[in-house]
Order: structure tokens, then C-alpha cells, then sequence
């Protein structure tokens, strides 16, 4: 089973040279932490940054930078600062190419529920629902079960929907599955150790398996 | 409206004027609800919000008791439209299109139409009859200049209220800001004064240690 940070590890390597990226709280936020130097990411922040740094060295934090998670950062070189509006203007305009979210529930059909249980929790969407709809490609990092072992890759979201037929890829702790435009999670990769039945046993919505199958590499 | 993204920019001194002079039935638009001990959290442990209008709110537990009790009326709206509709009322745009929370429970009582392929709803403009801001210079004109991602809402916020009120860490004379370099121009600053006892608190310390430094 992987765990957060292999999580986030694997989903650097979707990362392209070029790419300006919007990474969501959570496992998201850990992404940064595995994108190689060899490459060339803008990372942006939706409260106001482009060019999102590593954290700053101790006694260096200021609190007049942070990132969408409230944590403090730093600048790389060449960023740039705006207000809010600019910045939904850049992901509703698809100047945002990915967007990695998190994600309570999503459907075999793409559909992400992340922002409420009703009656028990509600945090509100930030701003996931603007990225789900944006044109940006939408994949999410998950649990593929709660804590209770039931599945969250379902056949129909139960909980409030963030946006509708928007996920494109997903990663959990044992699997790497695409969203099929037809509806269905086609099965790419699994964990090392786990087998094709385990994955089947935790994916309440449709499971489609054909073409190549292969370990997540970590 | 209260600026602000989390903890970060937030009008400190009008939060504590709101405290002070007690005044009930708020109706706040905020990005965030502040946390449990800050921010525009001090206003709701006070109760003197009726209703509160945001995107996220997650930072702050009173705030989830007093909605999932029914004490707070609460209106969730995604970051970008929030951003959008205070653009919008602050432009004098009366409304516009967009496709954030299409086939979500937000549209459910909204009018919406299909632009190039995809349901967009429609979204009213915001305003208010007051804007607490904060920046981190301003002039005697209403200037105002931010600070790193202290910016956020503000100067959005600022074109929106009918009264601004800004409230600034540094207050110059005339000419001592760069005109290249005015984020909010004074024409939507009514009031303007600095700020004192600023805490700025930080929510998530993260730093790391030089030894890991590239």
C-alpha cells in the first residue's frame, strides 16, 4: 500500500517540463516536494502566487506569504503576485494546464464530490469547483477506501457533487486508474504487493481491466 | 466585506473596531471565516454575524458548530465566482456566466445557459455597504500597495464596498508611492488610517532546516 508521500511522489512524474500546475491541500500540497529539478514547473497558488518556492528556511517564514493551504512558502525566482480575481482568471481561462485534488468521493463516470458530508462536515470548496469546471486537466489524489474499508471510487457520488464528469486520472494507495470518456475506471497500475482481485474488492463502481497492467513505480 | 486569504491580510484593527463597538446581525463577505481564535472568528464567538458568505471555512470549528446547528446562515460559493462577483460589483457588471458549479447543488436555483459546449450559471455582482481592507503602504489620496499574497481579496473587496475602509502598516505623504506601482487607486478608498498592534499570525508555520537547503 503506498502511502501519502509515494502517493505524491507518483503523481510528480504526470508532471511535464513547462507545465503551470495547481495543486490542491492535502496529498497535493506534497506533490512539490517530488517534482525533479531537471524540469521547469510554475506552480501556482490561488490565493495570488505563480512560481510557489520551497518553505522558507527557519526564521525565515514571513506571514505575508503563504500558500492555499495557509502553510508558508517562499518565491522562486521569476514568480509573480496578483489578487484573487486574476488568479481564477487564469484557471477559468485555461492558463492553468493541471490541477491535482483531492477527493472524498469520484464516479465511474468522472464526477468529484470533495467539499461537504451533509449534517457533518463542510468545509466549502475553495476553489475546486472553479478547477473542476476550468479547462485544466483534473486528477485527483484519494484513499480508494474510508477508514471504515468501504470504497470511494463508487458507481454514483452520494455526497454533494464539486463538479460533474471532471476527473481524468486517479491515485490512490493501491492503484493508478483512468476515467473512461464511455464511464468506467480503467485500471493502469497497481501498488507493489497488491494483487488485480484487491483492487477489484476495494472499486465499488464499474473496474474495466485490458491492455497493459503495471506496478506503480516508486 | 472583510479582505483577507486565511489569516493573511486581513483587517486586523476593523475586526477589533467590529469587536468594540459590538455591532450585531453582520452580514460578512470573507474568503475565510478566520480560525477559532482570530480573525473574523472573534466575530462569531461574539455572535455578531447573521450570516456569513465564503468559500472555505474549514479553519474553524465554532464556525462548523454554529452552521451545522442552524445559528449562522451560511453561503458557500467557489473561490473564483466569490472573486468574480466582487469584480463584478465593483465594475459595475450586474452579472455574468461561468461555469464553476454547473450540475452541482449550487445550480440548483440558478438560471444558467449552454456557451461553447458547456452550462454556465448565472452570478449576480457583490457589494457592500462597508469593505474592511488591509494593504501594506497607502498615501493620504487612498493609494494602497500590498504585500506578497496579503493581496488576495483586498483590492477587490476595496472597489466593492460603498465606504472602503483601509487600513494600512505604513501611511505616507502624497508623492512617497510609485504610481507604477499602485495596486488599489484612491478613487474606491473612502477612509483611510494606519493600523496599529499588528499580530499577523501565521496558521501553518512550515519552514526547513538549512541542512536540507539546495
Amino acid at each position: 500500500m503506498l502511502s501519502k508521500e509515494q502517493i505524491a511522489a507518483r503523481i510528480a512524474m504526470e508532471i511535464k517540463d513547462g507545465d503551470y500546475v495547481n495543486l490542491g491541500i492535502g496529498i497535493p500540497t506534497l506533490v512539490a516536494n517530488y517534482i525533479p529539478e531537471t524540469i521547469n514547473v510554475v506552480l501556482q497558488s490561488e490565493n495570488g502566487l505563480l512560481g510557489i518556492g520551497p518553505f522558507p528556511l527557519r526564521g525565515e517564514a514571513g506571514p505575508d506569504l503563504i500558500n492555499a493551504g495557509k502553510q508558508t512558502i517562499t518565491m522562486q525566482p521569476g514568480a509573480a503576485l496578483f489578487d484573487s480575481a486574476e488568479s481564477f482568471a487564469m484557471i477559468r481561462g485555461g492558463h492553468i494546464g493541471l490541477a491535482v485534488l483531492g477527493a472524498m468521493e469520484v464516479s465511474e463516470n468522472g464526477d468529484l464530490a470533495n467539499w461537504k458530508i451533509p449534517g457533518k462536515m463542510v468545509k466549502g470548496m475553495g476553489g475546486a469547483m472553479d478547477l473542476a469546471a476550468s479547462p485544466a486537466r483534473v486528477i485527483v489524489a484519494m484513499q480508494h477506501r474510508d477508514k471504515a474499508g468501504n470504497s470511494k471510487l463508487v458507481r454514483q457520488c452520494s455526497l454533494p457533487l464539486s463538479g460533474r464528469r471532471c476527473v481524468k486520472r486517479i491515485f490512490t494507495e493501491l492503484a493508478v486508474l483512468d476515467l473512461l470518456p464511455e464511464g468506467g475506471f480503467l485500471l493502469r497500475e497497481i501498488a507493489p504487493g497488491h494483487s488485480l482481485e484487491e483492487v477489484r474488492q476495494a472499486t465499488a463502481g464499474r473496474l474495466e481491466v485490458f491492455g497493459e497492467i503495471r506496478e506503480i513505480p516508486l | 466585506m472583510l479582505g483577507g486569504f486565511g489569516l493573511c491580510g486581513i483587517p486586523e484593527n476593523g475586526i477589533a473596531a467590529l469587536l468594540a463597538l459590538g455591532i450585531k446581525n453582520l452580514i460578512c463577505i470573507s474568503n475565510n471565516a478566520g480560525t477559532d481564535d482570530f480573525g473574523i472568528g472573534l466575530l462569531l464567538h461574539k455572535r455578531q454575524v447573521k450570516k456569513m458568505i465564503a468559500s472555505y471555512v474549514g479553519e474553524n470549528a465554532e464556525f462548523e458548530r454554529q452552521l451545522l446547528s442552524g445559528e449562522l446562515e451560511v453561503e458557500l460559493i467557489p473561490q473564483g465566482t466569490l472573486a468574480e462577483r466582487i469584480r463584478a460589483g465593483g465594475a459595475g457588471i450586474p452579472a455574468f456566466y461561468t461555469p464553476a458549479g454547473a450540475g452541482t447543488e449550487l445550480a440548483e436555483d440558478k438560471d444558467w445557459r449552454v456557451y461553447d459546449h458547456k452550462i454556465c450559471l448565472l452570478e449576480r455582482a457583490l457589494t457592500a455597504d462597508f469593505a474592511l481592507v488591509k494593504a501594506w503602504k497607502g498615501d493620504t489620496a487612498g493609494n494602497l500597495i500590498y504585500k506578497g499574497t496579503a493581496r488576495n481579496f483586498n483590492p477587490l473587496m476595496a472597489t466593492a464596498g460603498k465606504i472602503t475602509i483601509a487600513e494600512v502598516e505604513e501611511l505616507v505623504p502624497l508623492g512617497e508611492l510609485d504610481p507604477e506601482h499602485i495596486h488599489t487607486p484612491g478613487i474606491y478608498v473612502q477612509r483611510i488610517f494606519r493600523g496599529t498592534a499588528y499580530e499577523k499570525r501565521i496558521e501553518q508555520l512550515t519552514e526547513r532546516e538549512a541542512a536540507h537547503a539546495e
